[in-house]
C-alpha cells in the first residue's frame, strides 16, 4: 500500500469516528427526549426543525455556545476549566477501538482493545471528580465524593465480567472476540452481560445510579457551577458514555455485528440496532426506576454484582475446560 | 553489540527521553506542590507518562494495565480520600514535615541504587524494541508470568492478601480501643 493512500485511510477513519462521536450521542439524546416524553404522556420537543422537533438538541447546543462561561471566584481556575475535556476525550479514544462490522470496520484493531477501552473509560471518571473538587461549592464536593465512592464499588464487577468474555474468547482483541463469538454465548455470558451493563450505568451515573447528581439533594452534583459550553461538554460526555457503554455491551455480550442474516455486508447495521436497543433500555430505566440510596448502591455492588461476576467467571472457566 | 551507539539515537529513544523528562518533572511536582489535589492530578500525568514509556519499550499489556490501575483506579482512590478528609482549594501549609531532608536523602539513595544496579546488569545488553513486542503482548506476558514466574506471582498475591488482612485488623483494633466513644448504633454495624 502506498504511503499516500495509507494516510488517506487513516484520515478517513479519524473523520468518520469523530463525526460518529459528535452525531450518535445527539441521536441518543433526542431519543431520550422523545421516549421519556411519550412514556410520561407528553409529546416532548415538537417545534425546533419542524418535524417532531428533530433539531432540538442542535438548538440547545447553539444556546449553550452563546451563554457566558462563568468560573466562580472560589474555584480552582485551571482544574475547573480542563475538567470537561478530561471527562469527554476518553470516550472518543474508546470509540477508536470498538469494531462496528466484520473485517476492517474498526478504527484501530488493537491487540488489547478490550483492555484499552476499559482503561480509558476508567480515566473518564476523573473528570467529574476534578469538577466536584475545583468548583469551590459544597454541593459539588459532595457530588464528587459520591461519584468517587460509587466508582470504586462498580469498577471491579465491570472488569471481572469483561474478563469473563475475554476468557471465553481467549483474546483481548475486540474484533478477535467477535470472530470467536457463537450464538450460544448469549445464554453463556448472560450474567456477565447484566453485571457489565449495570456497572457501566453506575459508572456513567445514570439513573437509577444517579445519586452523585441527585437534583433534589445536590442541585446537579459536580456540574452545579458549570455554565455554557463547558456544561454542554459534560452533557455530551454523558451521552457519549452511553454510546460507548452500549456499543461495548453489544460487542461483548450480544455478538456485535453477528445477526440472523447478511452479517458480512450489513454487519454494522446489526451493531447499531443492538446499540440503540440498549440505549433505549438506558432511557427506559431512567423513566421507570427510583434512585438508589448511597447504602443501597454500595450493598448492590458488593453483595450482588461482585458475587454474580465471580460466578460468571467460574461458569466461563468450567464451560471452557469442558 | 558494538553496532549500537547512544550517540546516534533513534526516534524511539528520543521520545523515550522526552517522556522520561515529563515523568520526572511531574513526579517532582507531586512531591513539592503545596496543593494536595494538584499533586494528585500531576500524579496522573506521571503515571500516564510511565505508561507511554512502557508502550515505547514494546510492553503494550503492561502499559494499559498501568493506565487502568494507576491512572484510573488508584487516582480515584486518592481523590476520594482527599475529598473525604479535607481538600482545601489552595495551599496546605502543614504539609512541611520535619523529616523532609532525610526523606530526600532516602529517595536519592534508593534512586541511586536502582540506577546503579540496572546499569551494571544491562550495560552490555541491547534490547531491540521491535523484538520485545511479542514478549509485551498479552500472550507473551501471560506465558512468561504463568510458566516461569508463577511462584513469585503467587507469593505476591499472598503478600497482598496479608496486607489486606493486616489493614482490616489494624482498623478493627483501633475501633475497640475507642469503644466508649462510639455512637450507640455503631456497635452492631
Amino acid at each position: 500500500m502506498s504511503s499516500l493512500s495509507w494516510w488517506l485511510e487513516v484520515a478517513l477513519r479519524i473523520v468518520v469516528i469523530f463525526a460518529a462521536f459528535l452525531v450518535v450521542p445527539l441521536v441518543v439524546g433526542q431519543m431520550e427526549h422523545k421516549a421519556m416524553a411519550h412514556m410520561q404522556g407528553r409529546l416532548g420537543p415538537m417545534e425546533a426543525g419542524g418535524f417532531h422537533g428533530w433539531a432540538q438538541l442542535i438548538a440547545d447546543g447553539v444556546k449553550f455556545a452563546q451563554k457566558e462561561s462563568v468560573v466562580p471566584d472560589a474555584a480552582d481556575r485551571t482544574v475547573f476549566q480542563i475538567a470537561p475535556a478530561v471527562a469527554l476525550i476518553p470516550y472518543l479514544l474508546a470509540l477508536l477501538v470498538i469494531p462496528i462490522g466484520p473485517g476492517t470496520q474498526v478504527g484501530v484493531a488493537l491487540d488489547l482493545g478490550l483492555f484499552f477501552a476499559l482503561a480509558v473509560m476508567g480515566l473518564a471518571v476523573i473528570g467529574p471528580l476534578m469538577a466536584g473538587w475545583s468548583s469551590g461549592n459544597k454541593y459539588s464536593l459532595l457530588g464528587g465524593l459520591r461519584s468517587a465512592a460509587q466508582l470504586m464499588a462498580y469498577e471491579l464487577p465491570m472488569l471481572l465480567s469483561a474478563a469473563s468474555v475475554a476468557m471465553a474468547a481467549g483474546t483481548l482483541s475486540l474484533p478477535g472476540i467477535l470472530d470467536a463469538w457463537h450464538w450460544y454465548w448469549l445464554p453463556w455470558q448472560l450474567i456477565g452481560g447484566f453485571v457489565f451493563f449495570t456497572a457501566g450505568l453506575a459508572e456513567l451515573q445514570r439513573p437509577p445510579f444517579d445519586m452523585p447528581v441527585a437534583d433534589s439533594e445536590l442541585i446537579f452534583g459536580a456540574f452545579t457551577e458549570y455554565t455554557g459550553l463547558r456544561f454542554a461538554l459534560f452533557l455530551l460526555a454523558e451521552y457519549a458514555g452511553i454510546v460507548v457503554l452500549c456499543l461495548l455491551t453489544s460487542v461483548l455480550y450480544l455478538g456485535g455485528w453477528h445477526g440472523p442474516f447478511a452479517e458480512q455486508h450489513l454487519g454494522w447495521v446489526w451493531t447499531l440496532v443492538k446499540t440503540f436497543l440498549l440505549a433505549f433500555v438506558v432511557i427506559w430505566l431512567r423513566v421507570s426506576y427510583p434512585r438508589l440510596r448511597a447504602d443501597q448502591l454500595q450493598k448492590f455492588a458488593w453483595t450482588v454484582l461482585i458475587p454474580l461476576s465471580l460466578a460468571q467467571l467460574a461458569i466461563t472457566g468450567v464451560v471452557r475446560v469442558l | 553489540m558494538a553496532t549500537h551507539s547512544y550517540l546516534s539515537p533513534t526516534g524511539v529513544e528520543i521520545a523515550f527521553v522526552l517522556v522520561g523528562l515529563v515523568v520526572l518533572g511531574s513526579g517532582l511536582l507531586v512531591v513539592t506542590l503545596k496543593n494536595l489535589v494538584h499533586a494528585a492530578l500531576w500524579l496522573i500525568v506521571c503515571m500516564g507518562g510511565i505508561g507511554i514509556e512502557y508502550l515505547l519499550l514494546g510492553a503494550e499489556m503492561v502499559a494499559w494495565i498501568q493506565v487502568l490501575i494507576y491512572g484510573g483506579a488508584v487516582i480515584v482512590l486518592f481523590l476520594f480520600g482527599l475529598m473525604l478528609t479535607k481538600a482545601p482549594i489552595g495551599r496546605t501549609e502543614e504539609l512541611d514535615v520535619a523529616h523532609r531532608w532525610p526523606a530526600v536523602l532516602v529517595g536519592l539513595g534508593a534512586a541511586g541504587t536502582l540506577v546503579t544496579v540496572t546499569v551494571q546488569a544491562y550495560q552490555h545488553t541491547w534490547f531491540e524494541p521491535r523484538d520485545a513486542l511479542a514478549l509485551g503482548s498479552s500472550e507473551g506476558l501471560g506465558t512468561a508470568l504463568f510458566h516461569y514466574w508463577v511462584l513469585p506471582f503467587e507469593a505476591l498475591s499472598v503478600l497482598l492478601l496479608a496486607a489486606l488482612v493486616g489493614a482490616i485488623a489494624l482498623s478493627r483494633a483501633r475501633r475497640e480501643d475507642d469503644g466508649p466513644d462510639e455512637l450507640p448504633g455503631e456497635a452492631q454495624a
